[in-house]
């Protein structure tokens, strides 16, 4: 019993690392190379901490925060405007999907069009549980079975044979 | 039948691949379509003293294209519009986009204005409000002011029979 167990658990934690390892990966790096702007340090944070989570448009697979496309300076001008007058957080990221479309958010929102991304990977982890049980039991069901004595006494008299 | 589910699996994987393979990913879908055109009021180049905004044109289908000098596919796309100003069918506006060494003026004399008008976004920002990510990029317009498409990357003369032409009829232009 314990075994099972412990298999159940190695079996999880098998299924689970990548998506620790992923959501772990990519901010360390993601650089923070925008212009250090000494004007008002506490803003400057704010607004590298935002673009960190956004899409430069022109180079698609860079943050805002760590790209040196004019469209992103720009980009970083406005947010860095807005957060000087008042804007909250939540109130800059719907300034710019109003302009952009979900396409600059690295994490895309939960909504109808998107329910399939974010559980598509719990689907695919239910299916495969369930065809896992569904095996275990098939085999266990048929290890449980009598043997059938007319085929093994044909293995029997194979076996004799090859002696 | 059990035999052949991996294989239909990958193949139902490869033809995903297969079709993100042949996407533009400049194509980013416009959250602006069916949305009123942002508003904004901005000086002529060439002429300081006049503006132009987006109001000017209700009850016209316009095209609104964003455009800078030192943009090598707008001057691919160049011919292409000056045919289209010939044709007469739409009104052509330039935005003239982050155009710091305001050279706009003295092309458009040397090469020919395919434009109604062209006002100039210096610093970017009215191309912010459109979601402009690059040059060239052209907005149709309806008459109530509504964003009907948006095309990213230069007109091509087989992307405005395909694209253009098929919406500018449906909008009655």
């Amino acid at each position: 019993m314990s075994d099972r167990i412990r298999n159940l658990m190695l079996a999880l934690l098998l299924v689970c690392a990548p998506s620790l390892a992923v959501s772990a990966a990519p901010n360390d790096a993601a650089a923070r190379e925008a212009a250090p702007n000494a004007e008002n340090p506490e803003i400057e944070q704010r607004m590298v901490r935002l673009a960190e989570d956004l899409r430069c448009l022109v180079c698609q697979n860079e943050s805002l925060a760590g790209s040196k496309a004019e469209l992103a300076e720009d980009l970083r001008r406005e947010i860095r405007d807005q957060m000087k007058a008042g804007k909250s957080d939540p109130e800059v990221i719907d300034y710019l999907t109003a302009r952009y479309g979900d396409f600059v958010l690295y994490r895309p929102p939960f909504k109808p069009v998107t329910w399939l991304l974010w559980l598509g990977p719990v689907l695919f982890l239910g299916a495969g549980a369930a065809a896992w049980y569904v095996t275990l039991r098939r085999r266990r069901a048929a290890a449980a079975e009598p043997p059938d004595e007319q085929k093994l006494a044909a293995a029997a008299r194979l076996l004799k044979e090859d002696q | 039948m059990k035999r052949w589910l991996p294989l239909l699996a990958f193949l139902v994987l490869v033809g995903f691949f297969a079709k993100g393979l042949f996407l533009n990913p400049r194509e980013v879908p416009s959250p602006l379509i069916d949305r009123p055109a942002p508003a904004f009021k901005l000086p002529l180049v060439g002429n300081d003293a006049a503006s132009f905004s987006p109001a000017d044109m209700r009850g016209k289908v316009w095209l609104l294209n964003v455009w800078a000098p030192w943009c090598v596919s707008c001057r691919q796309e160049h011919p292409v519009l000056m045919q289209i100003a010939q044709g007469g069918r739409v009104p052509i506006v330039g935005l003239n986009w982050k155009d710091r060494d305001r050279e706009a003026a003295m092309l458009l004399a040397r090469a020919g204005s395919p434009y109604l008008a062209v006002p100039e976004d210096l610093d970017g920002r009215v191309g912010i409000d459109y979601g402009v990510t690059g040059t060239p990029e052209t907005y149709v317009i309806d008459r109530e002011g509504i964003v009907r498409m948006k095309h990213i990357g230069p007109i091509s003369p087989d992307v405005w029979k395909e694209k253009f032409e098929p919406k500018l009829k449906e909008l009655g232009a």
